[in-house]
């Protein structure tokens, strides 16, 4: 016996196993980043004096990184219709798109938010602010990278499949792409509650 | 566990290491040599042996573990710690999840394989990874972790060991988050034709209840492990107050500003579903092991079901209750107190439920039966020792005493290790074709029941008397301890007793794997798919011949259809 419906949905629920797979596996992410937005709050709240955002974090490359992701989360969405418009060319160039946009994101991130820091001695272990703002958006950085070489191995390698099997295909890119928007959905949270506040 | 329980009964003398390391090792030699002749399994069992009497000796050699055989308290910290580690995070969850529900749970769903066979392996791996760290550790210059399983912070943040067991946790999580989405998503998508949410058996709906709670609940302790290896490799200070004192002495290291009590939300908000992750499958467990050896269908199925659904979703708002001591305030340990009460309502639900299951059964008292009926009331008193823990005023008095080690190990020994028991001896023969020793397995139960209760019903009494459980010299300083310090040695006595009471155990797997004799399908006459629908053992690929379809609820036991009194769930009723 084979498994079944790993490619077309299961007709009482309406959902094939990958896609019910990806939200199991997002309401543990909201779990997870849930736990460090409480642990920001809880700080935050028990803390004497708490150091501005705006004051000691770049807003303006924050808003920058902010367009960025947004506008990545559309192409991804658009690489996924481009497929089920049997536009394969169409797919390779939003595909690669969402990948730039991914890298311009963690090269922002890391080249002219991170580095300057260090530069000015802010470090994890400044004061709790810092701890918080490094840990938190490390962890989206990482999740970010995770994402850039899923969306990398189905750009590459992995596009053989829509010659073989292009539903399966398309499906990959639809779970891929949920990923993708709510690791987008976790920085458009993490940037008010961290950079406006 | 046999060392430290030595420790207690016998503060400050020195272990008679050579007998403890030796004997395991002859017995080890021993059944080796019997082994090569006798069998290759038998010979792998002596290897277990030879590896005992080994680690204890390297533990005595070692100067900063227990120099000439008496245990330094660091040492004694130690083994606490990693006891509760190993047999919470790397023994019973992944028995009961891990073992049990990827084996059991296709089956009985009717599934040919889990949803996602590559994601399942991925799990097996990291935790394999995750577990060989944490038993590495105590190898480790610093040794083991030293905090308890619970890792409180501070104190957690500055002691040695603590690094490699928060990189070892964070594997593990990840490893039962991938394995909870496979459960899930194979419950949800692979049932097979006709198998509907109510006719599903009581086991699949337990595991499925249990895998939300490890969905949802551990992350945040991830989260939270990740801001304790920060504060340990990055000096920051997520869970270090201002102006700590250590030694007398103010670290300096930590800008402070932190809270040790986040620490603490952080890990019970995981810690107490995790609780109902150890009991679920034990329950689930229990229930097929009671409809099939009472041949009658479970009492109040539905009202079973719901009970675990409401009980998942009660466990995650109740975690503070481990907390009444910390100051949190009187307002939130009133709705902490609260809601601990309510969630008990479900529990004695699925108890009494089970309970009546017995009622005008035809009950066969072979070996899975006999745990099963023992889990019942060892399960009862374990829930109902936690009603005091459960209230604030009570529990100031008994928190962190050997009251609170009584309870949680009723709870989690004689109740979900017997439930574990009762699956290993009930599916062994749909594992490999072979019905263990009955002889043998009695044997094993009455010893372990005798035991089991001798080592954990004087912990009441120590408890409220108000011994610390922490306390490596199990408490000879306090003066009112002193009445109560013999019952230490009947407990390690019992301690004792009970391993050697597995032995016939041990025995018994390996015999039956070499010698026993292969028996029918459905040797306990089953209703449920994995019995009456797949080969004992299972299709390597595909588990059944043929896509099985399903036309009952899961429990038709004496309903005299087709002449028997059970009908399987995978066969029209005639008639």
């Amino acid at each position: 016996m084979e498994i079944p419906y790993t490619v077309s949905p299961r007709p009482d629920t309406g959902i094939h196993n990958g896609k019910l797979g990806i939200w199991l596996f997002l309401a543990s992410e909201v779990m997870l980043f849930g736990a460090l937005f409480s642990t920001y709050i809880l700080l935050r709240t028990s803390a004497i004096d708490w150091p501005l955002g705006s004051d000691n974090l770049n807003v303006p490359l924050g808003t920058f990184n902010t367009l960025i992701l947004i506008i990545s989360s559309v192409t991804m969405v658009m690489a996924w219709a481009s497929l089920m418009m049997k536009d394969f060319n169409k797919y390779k160039l939003y595909m690669g798109l969402t990948i730039f946009l991914g890298i311009l994101f963690l090269v922002v991130k890391i080249a002219f938010e991170y580095a300057p820091k260090f530069a000015h001695h802010h470090y994890p272990s400044t004061n709790t602010f810092f701890g918080i703002y490094f840990v938190l958006t490390g962890l989206h950085a990482l999740h970010v990278l995770g994402g850039i070489l899923v969306n990398g191995y189905f750009w590459g390698p992995g596009s053989k499949m829509w010659k073989k099997a292009p539903q399966q295909f398309i499906n990959r890119i639809e779970i891929a792409g949920l990923y993708w928007h709510f690791v987008d959905l976790v920085w458009i949270f993490l940037f008010p509650t961290l950079y406006l506040l | 566990m046999a060392l430290m329980r030595w420790q207690l009964a016998y503060p400050e003398q020195p272990i008679p290491w050579k007998v403890f390391a030796l004997v395991p090792m002859l017995v080890g030699v021993v059944v080796f040599f019997i082994g090569r002749r006798k069998g290759p399994y038998l010979s792998m069992a002596g290897f277990i042996f030879i590896g005992i009497g080994l680690l204890i000796w390297y533990f005595v050699l070692g100067e900063t573990r227990m120099p000439e055989g008496v245990m330094l308290p660091e040492f004694y910290n130690s083994l606490g710690a990693m006891h509760g580690t190993i047999m919470v995070f790397l023994g019973i969850v992944p028995l009961s999840v891990g073992a049990f529900g990827n084996y059991v749970l296709p089956l009985q769903i009717g599934a040919p394989d889990m949803a996602f066979p590559k994601l399942n392996m991925a799990s097996y791996w990291v935790f394999l990874l995750g577990g060989i760290m944490m038993l590495s550790s105590f190898f480790l210059p610093g040794g083991a972790a030293q905090s308890g399983w619970t890792s409180y912070a501070p104190l957690a943040v500055i002691s040695p060991g603590q690094t490699v067991w928060l990189i070892s946790m964070i594997c593990i999580i990840t490893s039962s988050l991938l394995g909870a989405v496979n459960f899930i998503t194979t419950i949800i998508q692979l049932r097979t034709k006709g198998m509907t949410w109510m006719r599903l058996p009581f086991f699949v709906w337990a595991q499925l209840v249990t895998s939300f709670l490890l969905l949802l609940a551990f992350p945040p302790l991830e989260a939270a492990a990740v801001l304790q290896l920060m504060d340990r490799l990055a000096s920051t200070s997520f869970f270090m107050p201002s102006g700590l004192v250590v030694s007398g002495q103010v670290l300096t290291e930590y800008t402070g500003g932190g809270s040790p009590l986040l620490w603490q939300h952080l890990f019970w908000f995981l810690a107490h579903p995790e609780v109902y992750v150890l009991i679920l499958p034990a329950m689930g467990i229990v229930a097929e092991v009671i409809a099939n050896n009472s041949r009658k269908p479970l009492w109040g199925y539905n009202s079973l079901v719901y009970a675990t659904v409401f009980l998942g979703f009660m466990s995650f708002i109740v975690w503070a209750h481990h907390m009444f001591l910390t100051g949190m305030g009187a307002t939130m340990a009133t709705f902490f107190q609260t809601t601990t009460m309510i969630i008990s309502i479900p529990s004695i639900i699925i108890l009494t439920a089970l309970f009546i299951s017995l009622w005008g059964g035809s009950i066969r008292f072979n070996t899975p039966m006999l745990f099963a009926l023992a889990f019942l009331p060892m399960f009862g008193i374990g829930g109902l020792t936690g009603l005091p823990l459960g209230l604030a005023p009570s529990d100031i008095h008994l928190h962190d005493t050997y009251y609170v080690i009584g309870h949680f190990h009723y709870v989690v020994a004689p109740g979900t290790i017997f439930a574990l028991l009762a699956g290993i001896y009930y599916w062994f023969p749909k594992m490999t074709g072979k019905l263990l020793n009955e002889k043998l397995g009695k044997v094993h139960f009455w010893g372990s029941f005798v035991f089991m209760n001798g080592v954990f019903s004087p912990m009441f009494i120590q408890g409220f008397a108000g011994i610390s459980r922490r306390l490596w010299d199990g408490g000879t300083t306090y003066l009112h301890a002193q009445p109560y310090l013999y019952l230490n040695e009947m407990i390690s006595v019992s301690a004792w007793l009970l391993g050697i009471f597995q032995i016939p155990f041990v025995i018994n797997l390996v015999w039956t794997l070499a010698k026993g004799k292969k028996v029918g399908d459905n040797v306990w006459e089953a209703t449920t798919l994995e019995w009456s629908a797949a080969p004992s053992p299972p299709v390597p690929h595909g588990n059944f011949k043929s896509e099985p379809e399903v036309y009952h609820p899961a429990y038709e036991y004496s309903l005299k259809s087709n002449g028997r009194d059970y009908t399987p769930q995978n066969e029209p009723l005639k008639g």
